[in-house]
């Protein structure tokens, strides 16, 4: 069933649908007197016998009343609405069940109105949207706003921006998939999710069911609905997007994981029977919690080491409360806890255990995901001037230890009125719009090529504008200059221009010659990407990594030089999105759990 | 959680010494290392260079001055409480090996760090020398343990309460008059008192090195809040170091950028007192 005939089925036990005419608008219910009820009143042609219908409009005892001429196997010829006399009659849909031709009225559902069809076969009493005309007005539907705090408010609280649906507007967004026999958004999701399955199940209104079919592909629904880049993902597959916006997959997916969360109805997929292996993962970010959730999932006795005080990775040190409530990453994780995952926090390795002593500790397996945590900087003169800090150093001290909540909270934050944060991705907009939060009085993003070429998702660069951030595009900084005490005070900038395509295909910035200019600042956010996390490799003897310092791997699971070490996420590919890493860790996962499964597998 | 086990007030005023029960730490822990605390849910990471470890007991002991609201905090512990979290062992291991002579010079709570560092010099078969200040006597701490570690120790306070009336450096520079022969300086204590030390070695071509402590947030290589400015090159404290060649750096700046969050600690010790 789709979305829409669950609706109007769903409407049609509350009581009578009003209905109307699609081309003059005038009302058609009519009331009788006789049997005092409600119908929807049409005039009926079949063959050359013209006569009155009447339909009930309660659609689940749908009964159609004809005085005589349209019985039995009769197909009405046409179908009139009794005001204008235009015909009914569908030029394209068909009957669902016996292919014949259909007629249109429009009904009221709530606050919009709809099409619903009925078949012109007096014996056959199927009714709802047919296939071929719902693919055309699916494409045409706009797609539902997710209702957002007002930017004016938001920009002085760590609230989420977001709402996300209500149960209404994600039906009625749910009800726009085309539900593709060969969804091509599904292969746009690096973890494989059942994309027209679960969205035909919140469009049927089985919310918790639509939640339990994406965790049986992503661990982490709630997560990865806020935080994936769908524009660039499953979104941009969707049919619909080639001739209007394409389905809001993402905010289905949070809306789905939020009810399953808020109603209490989190069910766990089963768990295998134990194998009796012991799995280690190094890290906790999102490559490591989807590896412990996939392996426990297989039975297996998994154990993270995660190096700071409180599981998650980024999701917790870098990713802003106003993007991803702490509160549902705890949830998440607790999640894990319930399916027999233990967390050691505060453990290190490659300090506090070695990366093969894990082997002599017991583990039969280790995946490392520690991720690309180290920060970058440009090596530009004044760069450790006070009040010049690393995206995440800020970011850390904001959402890790809660800095926003100083004093109440002993961690504090760099403060600035005037913010600059260098760079163009999903980092640099957390910077700047956190910094705006923290009270900053003017944040500009300072990004060396122009808004096409940004890194960061469509959703956070709108947001970033709407709360008015400045963009200085086409521009980057050769130079910081601060006072007698070391502050910093104003930034030394140069305007580019985009030369040839590089590595990466996007057009490379060059800098314009005597474009010299200066910024007033007060503060510095440096977000210009970030290279491996280096304690690991402090001992982690025989493990090979690449010319940038990542670890190198020998197989698309990510099988390392260290028999029995697999590793992936960030720590592999360099700073990429949550689901990639996770898309990464599934891959490991299933190669982890045939390894382990069979005792004599070859390493190489 | 991790437990204190012993507790001990060293001076009179505001140095602790806390043994808190940490065993995979204490086996693997070097000199030189140092860890990262957190007292509560609320509490700010502390880095802490540990001074003791006792590998056999799972103990390690943190030595520290009561300076802001997350020291006071710890301080106000007593033995069988617990802190929240403890991470370790981080930083570089000195890298110790049979030179010669060493000298160590210590002030303030750099004197627990140091004599772990010279603990393991001593262990190397250095001759070692010490020398440790402090303003005036009752500020002084671990005098028996580093005269019992040291061939030879000098003492010196600032208002000439005991022992040598003077700097640490006025006694450095007596050691050198004396023709002593010296293979490495370690200098451990305040920036200011380690740039003293370091103006002075570079003269006599001693080669120096220094342990810093600058701000830092996870200690794990991620924030880069304890950067500073080696032989040129921006290092990581938590991870480059905190042992570096004293000549490389730069001091000036790393006594500024420590400066960097003074008005929010003296806030964060304002509000704490108020709420009490």
């Amino acid at each position: 069933m789709t979305g829409m005939d669950h609706e109007l089925e769903t409407l049609a036990q509350q009581g009578d649908l009003a209905s109307f005419c699609p081309h003059c608008h005038a009302a058609l219910n009519l009331y009788d007197e006789n049997t005092k009820r409600i119908w929807v009143g049409l005039d009926v042609e079949v063959g050359d016998v013209a006569c009155d219908l009447l339909v009930n409009p309660r659609l689940e005892e749908f009964e159609r009343v004809c005085s005589s001429c349209w019985t039995g196997d009769a197909v009405a010829t046409d179908v009139l609405c009794p005001h204008c006399h235009a015909s009914l009659i569908e030029a394209e849909g068909l009957c669902d069940e016996c292919e014949s031709r259909v007629f249109t009225i429009d009904v009221s559902l709530r606050t919009r109105v709809a099409p619903l069809s009925c078949c012109t076969r007096a014996e056959c009493h199927w009714h709802g949207v047919p296939k071929r005309t719902r693919a055309k007005i699916l494409a045409g539907a706009p797609r539902q706003k997710k209702p957002e705090q007002d930017p004016k408010l938001r920009v002085r609280n760590f609230q989420e921006v977001s709402y996300g649906y209500d149960s209404e507007l994600a039906v009625a967004e749910a009800s726009r998939c085309l539900q593709c026999k060969k969804p091509t958004c599904v292969d746009g999701c690096p973890v494989g999710v059942d994309i027209p399955g679960f969205v035909g199940l919140v469009a049927a209104g089985d919310f918790a069911g639509a939640a339990r079919r994406i965790r049986e592909k992503n661990a982490l629904p709630a997560i990865c609905g806020r935080v994936c880049p769908q524009d660039d993902q499953c979104e941009r597959e969707c049919l619909l997007g080639n001739k209007g916006e394409p389905l809001a997959v993402g905010a289905l997916e949070r809306f789905a994981a939020d009810f399953e969360r808020e109603t209490d109805q989190v069910t766990l997929p089963p768990r295998a029977a134990k194998t009796g292996c012991r799995v280690a993962v190094v890290g906790s970010g999102p490559a490591g919690l989807i590896m412990a959730a996939d392996m426990a999932g297989k039975g297996h006795s998994v154990t993270i080491f995660e190096a700071l005080h409180s599981p998650g990775g980024v999701l917790v040190y870098g990713i802003p409360e106003f993007r991803l409530p702490k509160a549902i990453v705890e949830a998440e994780t607790g999640n894990l806890r319930h399916l027999g995952v233990k967390f050691e926090l505060n453990s290190i390795v490659g300090k506090l255990y070695g990366l093969t002593e894990l082997f002599d500790l017991g583990f039969d397996a280790v995946y490392v995901a520690t991720g690309a945590g180290l920060p970058g900087f440009m090596g530009l003169p004044g760069e450790n001037l006070c009040n010049v800090v690393s995206a995440n150093e800020y970011l850390t001290r904001v959402n890790l230890m809660k800095a926003y909540l100083f004093p109440e909270y002993d961690t504090p934050a760099p403060l600035g009125t005037r913010v600059a944060v260098v760079g163009g991705g999903n980092v640099a907009m957390d910077c700047a719009r956190t910094a705006l939060r923290m009270g900053a009085r003017e944040v500009s993003i300072v990004y060396r090529r122009t808004r096409a070429e940004m890194p960061a998702r469509e959703e956070e660069i709108e947001h970033a504008e709407q709360e008015g951030l400045r963009f200085e595009y086409l521009t980057s900084p050769i130079a910081y200059e601060g006072d007698e005490q070391g502050w910093v005070r104003e930034m030394r900038c140069v305007r580019m221009k985009l030369g040839e395509p590089d590595d990466s295909g996007r057009r490379r910035p060059v800098p314009l010659l005597k474009s010299d200019f200066m910024i007033d600042v007060d503060m510095v956010v440096v977000a210009v990407g970030a290279g491996p996390n280096r304690a690991l490799f402090e001992d982690a003897r025989g493990l090979e990594r690449t010319e940038r310092g990542y670890i190198r791997t020998f197989s698309d699971s990510g099988r390392t030089s260290v028999p029995k070490v697999w590793a992936g996420g960030d720590i592999v590919t360099g700073a990429a999105t949550v689901i990639l890493a996770m898309g990464a860790a599934r891959k490991a996962a299933d190669d982890m759990h045939e390894f382990l499964s069979d005792g004599a597998a070859a390493w190489s | 959680m991790h437990t204190i086990v012993d507790r001990q007030e060293l001076t009179k005023r505001d140095l602790i010494s806390l043994t808190l029960e940490a065993p995979q730490i204490a086996r693997k822990i070097r000199p030189g290392q140092f860890v990262v605390l957190r007292v509560n849910d609320t509490g700010e990471r502390v880095p802490l260079t540990v001074a003791y470890r006792d590998a056999a007991n799972g103990t390690v002991t943190i030595i520290f001055q009561v300076v802001g609201k997350s020291t006071a905090m710890l301080a106000s512990l007593g033995v069988g409480d617990a802190i929240k979290d403890l991470c370790g062992p981080l930083g570089k291991a000195e890298h110790i090996e049979k030179i010669g002579t060493v000298v160590g010079i210590g002030g303030g709570s750099g004197i627990a760090v140091l004599h772990h560092l010279l603990t393991g010099h001593r262990e190397a078969g250095n001759h070692i020398i010490g020398v440790v200040g402090a303003r005036q006597k009752d500020l002084l701490i671990l005098e028996d343990e580093m005269r019992a570690l040291c061939d030879e120790l000098i003492v010196t306070t600032d208002d000439g309460s005991y022992g040598v009336h003077g700097k640490v450096t006025d006694a450095l520079a007596a050691l050198v008059e004396r023709h002593e022969h010296i293979d490495r300086v370690i200098a451990v204590g305040p920036l200011i008192m380690m740039r003293a030390v370091t103006e002075m070695t570079r003269i006599y071509g001693l080669p120096t090195e220094v342990s810093l402590n600058p701000i830092m947030v996870d200690g794990t290589g991620m924030c880069g809040g304890c950067r500073c400015s080696v032989g040129g090159e921006t290092k990581f404290a938590c991870v480059d170091g905190p042992h570096f060649d004293a000549f490389k750096v730069d001091f000036d700046e790393l006594i500024q950028r420590n400066s960097m969050y003074g008005r929010d600690e003296r806030l964060s010790l304002l509000t704490s007192i108020k709420a009490r």
